[in-house]
């Protein structure tokens, strides 16, 4: 899009010269998030359990950390892995550009010890070049307790500020809404690529919580400009006020979402493919993800929600009644006006 | 340039900003200069190498912990850790029951084990008493005398003799763990043990040649100081106090810490009753400690120094060695000596709440190599700078010239937040994780958003037909709000996960949380009164079309009795007919407002935008 057009299209969007019509279309963004929101629970059923990171299952990981360019033979890993401890079945992977990843079962003390020396010799590394993390098996559980209590004190507290800030519950409710689709669409994303579920990605995943009620804010601040006392129009529905907040802040809409993917990209790119997994790729993909579903349901799910919980109240009722009663008279004389000015032509 | 209200409210924002600036360069300064500071933030383990354990405490009998118990545990770590001669260690507590132990470098083995050990209390008769460093340290005022404090019941009258226990230091001890010994010590202890073994804990004939001889031999800053913990409970123990000036020679326990149901500290009374000014600890002990604790005190009372001491051994080293002073059957000793308040709740509590034996669990330990970190931090420096130079990018092709005030913007806050961690890490200890580097890489998002909001509410106000000064206030007005309220549900979730989350998250969650707070301050301290400045300039007042403020592209209309121009909308079920009559409705409202213009006059008049 040209820079030139592209504050154009602001403007347009701004006057209401241009409209796209968000609100009067709900049904077909609805029916798109429930499409979504279905593919994504069925999707995860279908693929069965998460893949769960070595957090939440308990067990011993080790990272080699080689010298650029020595050979990366995972099969070496293995065999002094099963050396040490026979039992301990142990999974490797290549990570990033020089580091070789070894999961296994729980180790005791003395055996994780015993397998680092061995790594380290294998691979003609000092033992410092070995990190090495261990899991005790309650310590996943209590993770997923304490984000499941932050997410529900979130949401209870970010529904009370919301309802207070806005004067209105509903606005509150329709954010909450969005909020919900955007936390199962980026969890369900994640289940069906089969993504590790690690405690960054929770972090990514809680962080989204606040990024989603972000953008809902901005844009419901605008709303709520339009439709308060002072700036009724008889010449707009309710619903078109709303429409009218959206396709204000649409061109900041879509800049924010943009600038904030942004960063989160270069994270996403410098974690994944320097780093190999870790806490800066998986924190930056529930991220990604979410910042996309987060700036899709502000405009498609959130505000089409509110406008409908609010069209039903008697006020909101009349005026729209009078609007339309309005544009109605308005029409007919504009019919009068042309057959007159028809019947002049001839 | 004229003085404006405007002008002169925004220098003063600035002015207040660069204040702040240059007070926290000068507090970070003033702690460089006294050695307490860097100029770098301090660097968690995942970015600098190192191991964190993270331990969960639960009571032997399976009981979840007080919270006071957990701070006990605490410090008891926190003593193991130092005794183990590893500095810039960091102990904290995450959660109910978890405690996090961080140390920089690599952990050996012997260390790993300390640290796990369980902590207990128990009784042990003091056998032998002598100063804690050999080659006597003439600047030790304790050389000469045991601790004095004293045992008595209810209420005798209270020897007391200068004693240390004026030290206030919150808690405990090295360290004892029961760890199994190893083969070493067992060839060790033979020539140590009396044959037979005496039944009694405070028989004399403990005192083997071969005890005393390594009791000589023992300092309690040598290394065999961290081998006290080896010493069995029917066995001797060689240990020293908490503080390391005196050491003892202790009989086998005699009686377990958990007997103890309560401690308190008070006041000290005479005989009569009165408070004599000086404090000292009440202990209450169950019907079984308290029988017990009668057949010990029966058997010290009396007896010549050092045999009427007895012990009070945390986690391996003396807490108190009081002597007895009285037959004490009602299983409420009271322990007086040199106590000020403090010192008195001091042990007070170490009794109180080490009284129950802890054991510890490794919920997750992480070693990581110090060049995995450091390629961690360069990872994340990089991700970082590539994510603002695109946001840069980004912003000059948005907003043209004022893409230089974003950049501004966002390196005053890069400024601000880089002197905030670094005073923080100074203050509270916080360490920069490669989460933490995440919370700001994430938060630079947020941050130039502020920015768009801004910039976007002035586009809308030119649009309504402002001049530029004016949009750029009217704009700001209605901005602030929004960003104020955004920020708010950012800065909501940040606190929430900081206080609930454990590990990580906390990191990430607090340089999130501090991002946003400067985002706020920087919006308002810097690029709003930038804004405010600029708008007086040549190049954006006249709308120069590189400014990004060009009314003329931003299509400028009047609105007059805020109203919008219709927006052609199709309400559902309506025909053609209606799509048409709409259309010309908002033709004819466009006229309407030409003819409002006209009658008005010029388009620059200020239009009645109502602020809601």
């Amino acid at each position: 899009m040209a820079r030139r057009s592209f504050s154009e299209f602001g403007n347009a969007l701004y006057t209401g010269e241009k409209s796209i019509n968000f609100i009067g279309r709900r049904k077909t963004w609805y029916l798109i998030s429930l499409i979504l929101i279905l593919v994504c629970l069925f999707g995860a059923l279908l693929r069965g359990s998460p893949n769960l990171g070595i957090e939440f299952t308990g067990g011993s990981q080790f990272q080699v950390h080689l010298t650029e360019g020595q050979d990366r033979d995972s099969g070496a890993a293995e065999k002094v892995v099963t050396d040490v401890v026979p039992s301990s079945n142990p999974r490797v992977t290549e990570l990033g550009a020089s580091d070789i990843r070894v999961q296994t079962g729980s180790l005791k003390d003395d055996e994780n010890q015993e397998v680092i020396a061995a790594l380290a010799k294998a691979y003609n590394v000092d033992e410092s070049e070995v990190t090495f993390s261990y899991i005790g098996p309650a310590w996943g559980q209590d993770i997923t307790r304490q984000a499941i209590v932050a997410l529900i004190v979130f949401i209870v507290f970010a529904a009370v500020v919301m309802a207070l800030y806005f004067r209105t519950w509903k606005m509150s409710l329709a954010a909450m809404i969005a909020l919900f689709h955007d936390l199962v669409i980026t969890a369900g994303i994640y289940l069906i690529t089969g993504f590790e579920i690690t405690p960054a990605a929770m972090i990514g995943f809680l962080t989204i919580l606040g990024y989603s009620l972000y953008d809902t804010v901005v844009v419901f601040d605008k709303i709520r400009e339009n439709t308060s006392a002072g700036e009724v129009s008889d010449h707009r529905t309710f619903a078109e006020s709303v429409n009218l907040g959206v396709n204000q802040t649409l061109v900041r809409s879509i800049n924010t979402s943009i600038v904030a993917l942004l960063p989160v990209a270069s994270i996403l790119f410098i974690g994944a493919f320097v780093l190999g997994a870790g806490t800066l790729r998986d924190i930056s993909l529930a991220l990604f993800i979410g910042i996309f579903a987060g700036a899709y349901s502000t405009i498609f799910v959130a505000a089409p929600i509110y406008s409908q919980l609010r069209e039903g109240e008697p006020a909101i009722k009349e005026h729209d009644a009078k609007v339309l009663k309005l544009r109605a008279r308005e029409a007919e004389k504009s019919d009068d006006e042309e057959t007159v000015e028809a019947e002049a032509t001839k | 340039m004229a003085s404006t209200p405007a002008v002169r409210r925004a220098r003063r924002s600035l002015i207040f900003l660069l204040v702040i600036v240059v007070g926290l360069v000068g507090l970070i300064t003033i702690g460089v200069s006294r050695g307490e500071a860097t100029w770098t933030p301090k660097l968690a383990l995942d970015l600098q190498g190192g191991t964190q354990i993270l331990l969960a405490a639960e009571q032997t009998d399976g009981k979840a912990v007080s919270g006071e118990q957990l701070q006990q545990a605490v410090s008891i770590i926190r003593q193991r850790v130092d005794a183990a001669g590893v500095s810039e260690s960091e102990i904290t507590t995450q959660g109910s029951r978890n405690i996090s132990v961080a140390i920089p470098g690599k952990a050996d083995k012997e260390t790993l084990q300390r640290i796990e050990a369980s902590a207990k209390l128990d009784f042990r008769p003091v056998l032998a008493v002598d100063v804690g460093t050999t080659g006597a340290d003439p600047d030790n005022a304790e050389a000469d005398t045991a601790k004095a404090d004293t045992a008595d019941g209810s209420s005798a009258d209270t020897k007391t003799t200068d004693s240390k226990e004026a030290d206030t230091k919150s808690t405990d001890a090295q360290k004892t763990d029961t760890k199994t010994t190893d083969s070493k010590d067992a060839a060790k202890t033979e020539n140590v043990d009396p044959n037979p073994l005496p039944k009694e804990a405070g028989d004399q004939a403990w005192l083997t040649p071969g005890l005393q001889q390594e009791f000589a031999d023992f300092t309690c800053k040598s290394d065999s100081a961290l081998d006290t913990r080896d010493a069995p409970a029917d066995r001797p123990l060689i240990t020293c106090d908490d503080t390391g000036v005196m050491k003892y020679i202790l009989g086998p326990v005699e009686l377990n810490g958990d007997v103890i149901t309560n401690a308190v500290s008070q006041k000290a009374t005479d005989s009569r009753g009165n408070t004599t000014g000086g404090w000292n600890v009440q202990i209450t002990m169950n019907d079984k400690g308290a029988k017990q604790f009668g057949k010990i005190s029966t058997r010290l009372y009396g007896a010549q120094p050092p045999f009427n001491q007895f012990a009070f051994v945390l986690d391996g080293s003396v807490l108190s060695a009081p002597t007895m002073q009285g037959q004490i059957l009602d299983g409420r000793p009271s322990i007086s000596g040199d106590f000020t308040q403090e010192s008195s709740k001091a042990l007070a509590d170490q009794l109180k709440f080490g009284a129950l034996p802890m054991d510890f669990t490794v919920q997750s330990q992480e070693d990581i190599s110090s060049t995995l970190g450091a390629n961690q931090l360069q990872a994340g420096l990089l991700a970082g700078l590539i994510g603002l130079l695109l946001v840069v990018i980004y912003s000059f092709f948005q907003y043209r010239a004022l893409g230089t005030l974003t950049i501004a913007s966002l390196a005053v806050a890069a400024i601000l937040t880089y002197l905030l961690l670094t005073f923080f890490s100074w203050r509270q200890g916080y360490r920069l994780s490669l989460a933490g580097i995440a919370g700001i890489i994430v938060a630079v998002g947020f941050t130039a958003d502020s920015f768009i909001v801004y910039f976007e509410r002035v586009r809308d106000a030119l649009r309504d037909g402002f001049p530029i000064e004016g949009a750029v206030e009217n704009g700001w007005k209605r901005a602030f709000r929004t960003v104020l309220a955004s920020d708010g549900v950012n800065l909501l979730a940040a606190v929430i996960l900081y206080i609930v989350a454990v590990g990580n998250v906390k990191g990430f969650a607090f340089t999130l949380g501090l991002t946003t707070l400067v985002d706020v301050a920087v919006v308002a301290l810097f690029t709003h009164p930038m804004m405010a400045l600029l708008a007086r300039t040549r190049f954006y007042r006249n709308g120069h079309k590189f400014s990004g403020l060009d009314p003329r592209s931003l299509g400028a209309v009047y609105r007059g009795r805020a109203q919008f121009r219709e927006p052609v909308v199709t309400s559902k079920g309506a025909g053609k007919k209606n799509a048409r009559s709409q259309h010309e409705a908002e033709r004819r409202q466009t006229i309407a407002e030409r003819k409002a213009a006209e009658a008005s006059g010029t388009v620059a008049s200020s239009a009645t935008g109502k602020e809601s």
